[in-house]
């Protein structure tokens, strides 16, 4: 570092009217101590060619707090000191040539309490779209408890949800009524009512159902929720349907979710594309209204895909337990959808934690404590089938809902019978598992026996069986030993 | 009898596998104990499925690790209500948890005649629901007999 590049404390120079660096300014402090009151970032960096790797972390500092392109005599007039974010360390990212990691701090009172709004705003505001920036990521923040406890956090969240549904002691089953698009309302709640009394706990609307020429939203809800009523009965179990209520405005998704509490759903569903003023708000609503909120975290992939630039999905996840959602999906591993299995799983403890722990194979930077705030419910969705239900239960444990919706109406004897596949298979592994035995070796063979006195399951595992989905994953952790494949 | 795949209430962990032998019921006992779980046992003749409160055989045994033990207060709620629904619950007292963390139906009547959907035509086109148990039509205890 030259003499010319660090901080300028002579405050009449410092203040002379011009354009400093940003390290000039005061956004890289290497000796800075973080406080456990400070929010924490950590961005992937490409500068452009020749610009510095800590000037350029400096200026993401400065982007994402107080910093505009020149000096203004202005900050004088406040503790611009505290309000300035502070670039604190940088390092090469292992492997990957012109990348670096930035750390960033953040004080408090930067952010308004209880407003994931105001905090993106500052954070992947400005800062993505700078010059010197060929590129930039937020991998993973630290929030402290301090701002945690600002939030409310899930409506329900999976202790309560539980207890709603009288489910415990194993994943919950759901599948995506299918076709996407097109079905009546009527035949919509025929799909529903098989999948339930088959066995599913839950089926659910897919991100792109809201209220088209084919099936108006009051429809959907009639019919879903007679088939939801009817499967309950017939079955004894709490079931539920996850009823979209995703609209163009506020005024229509708060008209819509108070129909769904009319007619007894258990639950709600939103899209992530809504925004975070509205998914707090809707959280709120069902707080007030004893309603999971299942959200369904469509676009997502826009951003979080890419290595390079956008934000990962574990600052997503973090930002969404905080706003308030009970179900968010988190990725598959082993299913048709980008994940890395130990990324994914990186995704569950970041839903489930009441204190995640620095683990970088699986992407997590920082400690954080949750600061007893409620568990969000992982979703596991997407091109998976009976045949993996021990590795998706070695993965991820009881607390997931594990849906399969080609892997249920598709199934070749028919929808309650891929339900009964699915059931049979979880319940299996779920036994085997607690017997002791190691379901990752002895999966398959567990599954073969239940299939002999359970023909849907047999037909199940001779169709897909040999389906799995092996391809590279774009976003794997730079600290694994090798490379994944998903 | 139910018209579900299973024929029967499907509440529970394993309501889709073949009946748990006491043999099998014992590992799931000592699976619990291993996580600290206390057991509990309880029973009904009212399997609605919103009754939240099945009736307790006895307090959870909190203090009770071996599984024999546990499975004596089973065997002892299995003679005292042949006909009525039993079921094993594990309770987690993990800070954050404390919840039940398994449940599965270890008895059950020999006749499960299920429930009945009844609809109330309101407002339009809404309906309201209510599930009633056909049993529940009897008094407790005289709900399930032969």
């Amino acid at each position: 570092m030259s003499d010319t590049d660090s901080q300028i404390t002579d405050a009449k120079k410092r203040y002379s009217a011009g354009v400093l660096k940003y390290k000039q300014m005061g956004y890289w402090m290497p000796d800075y101590v973080p406080k456990d009151t400070d929010t924490l970032c950590l961005f992937r960096i490409t500068p452009q060619d020749g610009v510095d790797p800590e000037e350029a972390a400096a200026a993401v500092a400065g982007e994402s707090s107080t910093a505009t392109w020149t000096v203004v005599w202005t900050d004088r007039l406040t503790a611009c000191d505290s309000y300035r974010a502070k670039a604190y360390k940088v390092i090469p990212v292992p492997n990957n040539p012109g990348q670096y990691f930035a750390y960033v701090a953040y004080d408090l009172i930067l952010f308004e309490e209880g407003s994931i709004a105001n905090m993106t705003a500052s954070l992947i505001g400005n800062v993505f779209s700078f010059k010197p920036l060929k590129a930039a990521r937020l991998e993973d923040i630290r929030i402290p408890v301090a701002y945690v406890k600002t939030f409310k956090g899930p409506p329900t969240g999976l202790i309560v949800e539980r207890e709603r549904l009288d489910k415990f002691g194993r994943p919950l089953l759901g599948a995506t009524t299918k076709p996407k698009l097109g079905l009546s309302g009527r035949n919509y709640g025929r799909v529903v009512y098989e999948g339930l009394k088959g066995g599913l706990d839950f089926m659910k609307d897919d991100e792109n159902i809201n209220s088209q020429p084919f099936m108006h939203w009051r429809d959907r809800f009639l019919f879903v929720m007679d088939a939801v009523n009817k499967a309950s009965a017939v079955t004894g179990e709490v079931k539920g349907s996850y009823l979209n209520v995703t609209g163009a405005t506020m005024e229509d998704m708060y008209e819509r979710a108070e129909f769904a509490k009319d007619l007894g759903s258990v639950i709600i569903m939103v899209d992530l594309v809504i925004g975070y003023t509205a998914i707090q708000s809707m959280a709120n609503w069902c707080r007030k209204n004893d309603m999971i909120m299942h959200m369904h975290r469509a676009g997502h992939g826009t951003y979080t895909r890419q290595k390079n630039h956008g934000v990962s999905f574990r600052v997503i996840a973090k930002w969404l337990r905080l706003a308030g959602c009970d179900h968010l999906h988190t990725g598959t591993a082993v299913g048709k959808l980008e994940g890395d299995p130990l990324t994914v799983q990186g995704y569950y403890n970041v839903c489930r934690d009441s204190y995640t722990k620095t683990d970088l194979p699986r992407g997590l930077f920082f400690d954080q404590d949750w600061a007893d705030l409620k568990k969000v419910m992982p979703v596991a969705s997407g091109g998976i089938h009976a045949g993996q239900m021990h590795q998706l239960i070695d993965l991820f444990g009881d607390d997931v809902v594990l849906q399969f919706g080609g892997g249920t109406i598709g199934h070749p004897m028919g929808i309650q019978a891929g339900a009964v596949a699915n059931r049979v298979a979880l319940e299996s592994i779920v036994k085997a598992r607690n017997e002791g035995r190691n379901i990752l070796e002895e999966g398959p063979t567990i599954l073969k026996q239940a299939a002999q006195s359970c023909t849907p399951l047999k037909a199940a595992l001779d169709t897909w069986g040999e389906i799995s989905f092996n391809y590279q994953s774009t976003d794997s952790s730079d600290y694994t030993a090798t490379p994944a494949t998903a | 009898m139910m018209t579900n795949p299973t024929g029967r209430l499907t509440q529970g962990q394993f309501s889709f596998l073949p009946d748990l032998t006491d043999a099998e019921i014992t590992l799931q006992i000592e699976y619990g104990l291993r996580k600290a779980y206390a057991w509990s046992v309880e029973y009904t003749d009212d399997p609605h499925p919103r009754n939240t409160y099945w009736d307790m055989f006895g307090n959870p045994m909190f203090d009770l690790h071996d599984a024999a033990g546990v499975m004596q207060e089973l065997k002892a709620c299995r003679a005292a209500f042949p006909n009525h629904y039993i079921r094993m619950m594990a309770f987690d007292s993990t800070r954050g948890v404390e919840t039940i963390a398994m449940s599965f139906i270890v008895n059950r009547p020999k006749n499960e005649p299920g429930f009945m959907l009844e609809r109330q035509e309101v407002n339009g086109r809404s309906l309201r629901y209510s599930t009633r148990g056909y049993a529940a039509n009897h008094p407790e205890g005289e709900r399930y007999k032969g």
